[in-house]
């Protein structure tokens, strides 16, 4: 061999052209195969809406099943009244993250609802996020017509200890939301609590939290009351304007 | 520093010789990563709850095996010495980036349950393992074959490991039901899954009972005295 392959020169080279190389190919890979992960995702988001109103389908079939069932998907602000904008287009967690580091105010913050008609049953899906003990948690909350009762839940995470905090995403604990209030009868908002070692089930807004994922369920916890708070004030302005309808 | 001693070159050699067969039939059992170099433990542990899942980490693994042998081994005299396992690093991790984008996009649901651990190939042993011991010192065509014989030594192990753990554990195989749901506790009969087989601890249970037969079998592997 004419060079020497163990100078410095040659080592610096070597790692420089090693790293380009990979690092185009990977670049390439990724622009090429991001349509459709995008679709993946866009179709498990949609998968996670039915699945808060009890309605399991396969990811290939979401969007048909979605479309069938979602009427409309529209933003409302921070006082619960409806603005415009896309709703199933906006990242939730984004804009919590960014929230969470100061980049913009509570009061500015969206908040989507999917309305939806399920056999006749009119639903309208809630999402909500948090944060955990690992990473992101969030959620949907299927909540009635008479924006009180829960219907049904879906809750999923980033990287919970599996066994532990990361039960918030099993039947387990998500069966216990439906029938559930988050106010009481006269309109008083109480938000549903995530109990810590209670057998407080008979809490009308009040579910069991996980053994072992306290902090998760604290982050459940937070997660309720701090969104449905919001959502409640737009179920109470809709039965005043049903200013929603036109949406 | 010529590393092709360690190969004598054995001119026209057939693709099927001796030799290269052995290098696909030797790491399935008289030297398999898993049950004799204990290599690759932590994957075997973690993603054979299902068949599904160890072949999809299985063929995972063959693709950044072979591709990475035959790269490190394609750039073995060009490497510097000094920096050749941050070559072989770079390499691995590039290909399982790779493997990772793919299965994000055509296999997504499989991507969610395994994706934690395809990321984790890159400290799969068995990878680095194999560029350090054989792509370094051997030529391409033999270093693909050494991959393919070891990804598929790794495999039969996952899969065997995976078939008890899928079948005790949920009472399925590759997801299809195999244990009547009639017999199961909660429907009225007399049935319960293990939901000991979910957890890792019996996938090391299961791989030791592997290495016990094998032992039993194979008087090569035992060690003297």
């Amino acid at each position: 061999m004419a060079f020497d392959k163990n100078s410095n020169g040659f080592t610096f080279g070597f790692a420089t052209v090693l790293v380009v190389v990979v690092g185009t190919l990977l670049a390439v890979t990724y622009m090429g195969l991001k349509p459709a992960y995008d679709e993946n995702v866009r179709r498990e988001k949609m998968q996670n809406i039915l699945g808060a109103m009890g309605v399991e389908v396969d990811r290939d079939a979401a969007p048909t099943r979605y479309q069938e069932l979602v009427k409309s998907a529209f933003l409302v602000d921070a006082n619960g009244k409806p603005v415009d904008g896309d709703g199933f287009a906006l990242d939730v967690l984004k804009q919590y993250k960014a929230w969470k580091a100061g980049e913009i105010e509570a009061g500015d913050m969206v908040y989507p609802v999917y309305e939806a008609d399920k056999e006749g049953t009119k639903l309208y899906v809630l999402p909500v996020v948090g944060t955990g003990l690992w990473g992101p948690i969030w959620g949907y909350l299927s909540v009635e017509d008479d924006g009180r009762t829960v219907h049904g839940s879906l809750f999923d995470h980033k990287g919970e200890t599996p066994g532990l905090g990361a039960e918030i995403a099993t039947p387990m604990f998500e069966d216990q939301f439906p029938d559930k209030t988050i106010t009481e009868a006269d309109g008083t908002y109480t938000g549903i609590k995530v109990y810590k070692g209670g057998s407080q089930t008979t809490d009308p807004h009040g579910v069991d939290g996980i053994s072992g994922g306290t902090i998760t369920s604290d982050g459940v916890d937070e997660m309720l009351q701090r969104t449905l708070a919001v959502y409640v004030d737009f179920f109470q302005s809709r039965n005043g304007t049903n200013s929603y309808s036109q949406r | 520093m010529s590393t092709d001693t360690a190969t004598p070159a054995a001119p026209k050699e057939g693709l099927f010789s001796k030799k290269n067969r052995k290098l696909i039939t030797d790491p399935l059992d008289d030297n398999n990563p898993i049950t004799v170099q204990v290599l690759g433990i932590c994957s075997a542990l973690a993603i054979t709850v299902k068949i599904e899942n160890a072949l999809v980490m299985s063929i995972s693994v063959l693709f950044v095996l072979v591709f990475g042998n035959m790269a490190v081994s394609a750039l073995r005299n060009l490497i510097p010495s000094r920096i050749r396992i941050i070559a072989q690093l770079v390499i691995a991790a590039g290909l399982v980036t790779l493997v990772d984008i793919l299965l994000k996009a055509y296999v997504y649901d499989v991507s969610k349950q395994v994706g934690v651990y395809v990321g984790l190939i890159i400290t799969n042993c068995i990878i680095m393992g194999r560029f350090e011991a054989y792509a370094m010192g051997n030529k391409v065509l033999p270093s693909a074959m050494d991959g393919i014989g070891n990804t598929l030594g790794y495999a039969w192990i996952l899969v065997v490991v995976a078939f008890f753990r899928e079948l005790f554990g949920s009472g399925t195989l590759m997801g299809f039901r195999v244990i009547p749901e009639s017999l199961y506790s909660t429907e009225g009969g007399f049935y319960f899954n293990n939901n000991m087989m979910i957890l890792p601890p019996m996938a090391l249970v299961l791989v030791g009972i592997i290495i016990w037969v094998q032992r039993s079998r194979n008087t090569k592997l035992l060690e003297e005295g």
